[in-house]
């Protein structure tokens, strides 16, 4: 089911916790809300299933205006970060809950309800756990049990609110992978919340990067990581670093020298330039190059952190140098970041 | 000795970081002892003294077991009430905000602190024919005061703070996202409150049942008030163990007491085992 997210607005007692959000999702994709906290990630996912009511805009499933609905009747499967699993039934009658509750023709028979939650306790591999109580679970089984129950109603949309945010580390990539399968293997249309921007980079078809309560950028890994479209969003994924420079004559400029780098379409006047530590090329002299002396490093896995004070400001910036170049403490380094983009100042 | 349980093979404590098992439990004993064993024992050891034929001479006597069936019955009947109305209270208290919530909270113990003679001689003059709730039953054709429904007022009464006291801190650690966990797999308000929320709180509300129903069998003041004391119709067994020590015969006072004692064990036993039980499922 394709959902369409149109102006929404929301505010929790005045206060806005999200501005004018728009947002497509395409039929069967996956997709990554990722953001700080504060950033209204969460709050677009409760949007999204009913739990909260927008302020202003709508929200489209198809082309049926989900807004008017209550939470019952919009048909989407929801999962906590803390499972929220009902702690009195066993897996089987939490899994079948939703079926359960269903009135007249609509529920389906007794055997029934067992037996789809005995095929759906197959997909998440908990085959034989049936009798089991929430309690007697570690927390990735038991929140492979909150997926099947949500999958159980076979929601039009499966919203994750930071699905992993509980579990240890190791559990978390085990059930990355497994998420990424199932969704391969069932097509729901699919958004999770989260703000581990490796597990969103890595699961999701887009990522949306959310900040103060707007997106920032929707995009593929690919895109997101290699054209940010600002500064946050540069900062957010991955390592970058960046300076204030002026621009002038397209030309980029340091204090009073020229860097080398020409940006003809930039506007003139203060800018932001910004950088991967590790994408910069080291040069020996300096004519028209960034330079810096070196004010701390760290040795990090394989490569060499430096922290470098650079022009008259005494700006830090971080490069990534080989673990034997021979900069030492106090020594110059000269270089040029390889790829780069100006942001407008401010 | 120095030796310990460990080494002798009898191991029935969980090891804890802090020291003194033997010491706390000690104490814990001799004191259960002095405080409750040794005034029970003397109580059963008294109405020993009857002998069996006059023990169930006393046990099957009309007045007696009519007495036993009013306290035992409107204790129940008021600690049903009270996990119903209780309950609510509770919810209310918990999940709402409103002016006054911190008065009303405070209100709710109110039973706990009044001389129990105190509510009685209230809700009699309320009750009465001519109070002012009774003289608008009364066209009714309900009669409160100086009947078992009076008894029951007062029971609910007494029994209230008890049931709301232990499900209010269970309440409030119910997971809103539970809730809203069974709301999006579609189950309706009601279907939430009847299929999620009580379950969980069942074994709180079978406590507050327990404690209510305990109180209402023993209460004394505030029910002699309004019940009306008429034999075989509402006269309470705490009364009438009281009438016999008026009549000096301490052997039927202490026979119907050691009857309610036992009574009390077996239920209370019963309730336990069924918190037990559904602690373990539900836990």
């Amino acid at each position: 089911m394709e959902v369409r997210v149109v102006n929404v607005r929301k505010e929790f007692e005045r206060f806005p916790a999200l501005h004018d959000v728009s947002l497509d999702i395409k039929s069967g994709e996956l997709i990554a809300l990722l953001g700080p906290s504060g950033s209204g990630k969460t709050t677009l996912l409760r949007l999204i299933a009913g739990l909260e009511r927008p302020t202003k805009g709508a929200i489209f499933f198809g082309e049926e205006d989900a807004s008017q609905k209550s939470i019952q009747e919009r048909n989407v499967g929801f999962v906590f970060q803390h499972y929220a699993l009902f702690r009195h039934m066993t897996v089987a009658d939490n899994i079948g809950f939703g079926l359960k509750v269903r009135h007249g023709a609509a529920r389906p028979p007794a055997h029934e309800i067992r037996r789809r939650a005995s095929e759906l306790l197959d997909l998440v591999q908990l085959s034989g756990l049936e009798k089991r109580y929430p309690a007697q679970l570690s927390g990735g089984q038991r929140q492979r049990v909150a997926l099947a129950r949500a999958m159980a109603i076979e929601p039009k949309v499966l919203l994750l609110d930071e699905p992993f945010g509980a579990l240890d580390a190791q559990v978390r990539r085990e059930l990355r992978r497994w998420l990424r399968d199932i969704h391969d293997r069932t097509g729901h249309t699919t958004v999770f919340v989260t703000h581990d921007q490796e597990e969103a980079l890595e699961l999701a078809d887009r990522v949306v990067v959310m900040s103060q309560g707007r997106i920032e950028q929707v995009g593929s890994a690919d895109e997101i990581y290699d054209t940010p479209n600002s500064p946050f969003v540069y900062s957010f994924i991955g390592e970058s670093s960046s300076l204030p420079v002026k621009v002038d004559n397209g030309e980029v400029w340091i204090a009073d020298r020229p860097i080398g780098l020409s940006a003809p379409h930039a506007p003139p006047g203060e800018a932001v330039l910004c950088f991967r530590p590790h994408d910069v090329d080291l040069l020996d002299g300096c004519s028209g190059c960034i330079a810096g002396t070196v004010a701390a490093s760290r040795r990090v896995a394989g490569t060499r952190r430096v922290e470098l004070e650079v022009g008259g400001e005494r700006q830090r910036v971080e490069i990534e140098l080989p673990v034997d170049h021979p900069a030492a403490q106090k020594s110059r380094v000269a270089f040029r970041p390889r790829r780069w983009k100006l942001f407008p100042a401010g | 000795m120095t030796t310990a349980p460990a080494q002798a093979g009898w191991r029935f404590r969980q090891p804890s970081v802090i020291p003194g098992f033997g010491l706390t439990l000690g104490f814990s004993l001799a004191y259960l002892t002095l405080i409750i064993l040794i005034p029970l024992s003397g109580l059963i050891w008294r109405s020993a003294a009857l002998g069996w034929t006059d023990f169930w001479a006393l046990a099957t006597d009309r007045r007696t077991l009519t007495a036993l069936k009013i306290s035992f019955g409107t204790a129940f009947i008021a600690a049903a009430v009270n996990v119903v109305f209780g309950s609510l209270v509770a919810w209310v208290l918990v999940r709402y905000r409103f002016p006054g919530r911190r008065v009303v909270d405070a209100m709710v113990d109110l039973p706990f602190a009044l001389p129990t003679a105190v509510a009685g001689i209230a809700l009699t003059t309320l009750y009465a024919p001519k109070g002012w709730l009774g003289q608008l039953l009364m066209p009714l054709g309900i009669k409160v005061a100086y009947t078992p429904l009076g008894i029951v007022v007062a029971l609910v009464f007494i029994g209230l703070p008890f049931v709301v006291r232990t499900v209010q801190p269970i309440m409030e650690e119910i997971d809103k996202e539970v809730e809203e966990a069974a709301a999006t797999l579609g189950a309706s308000r009601f279907q939430i409150i009847t299929r999620v929320l009580l379950p969980g709180l069942a074994p709180a509300i079978i406590t507050g049942f327990s404690l209510a129903f305990a109180r209402g069998v023993g209460e004394y003041g505030s029910v002699i008030f309004i019940a009306g004391n008429l034999p075989y119709k509402s006269e309470i067994a705490p009364l009438l163990i009281v009438i016999r020590l008026e009549e000096y015969n301490y052997p039927a006072a202490t026979a119907i007491a050691a009857i309610m004692l036992g009574l009390s064990f077996i239920m209370l036993l019963v309730i336990n085992l069924v918190q037990t039980w559904s602690r373990k499922r539900y836990g």
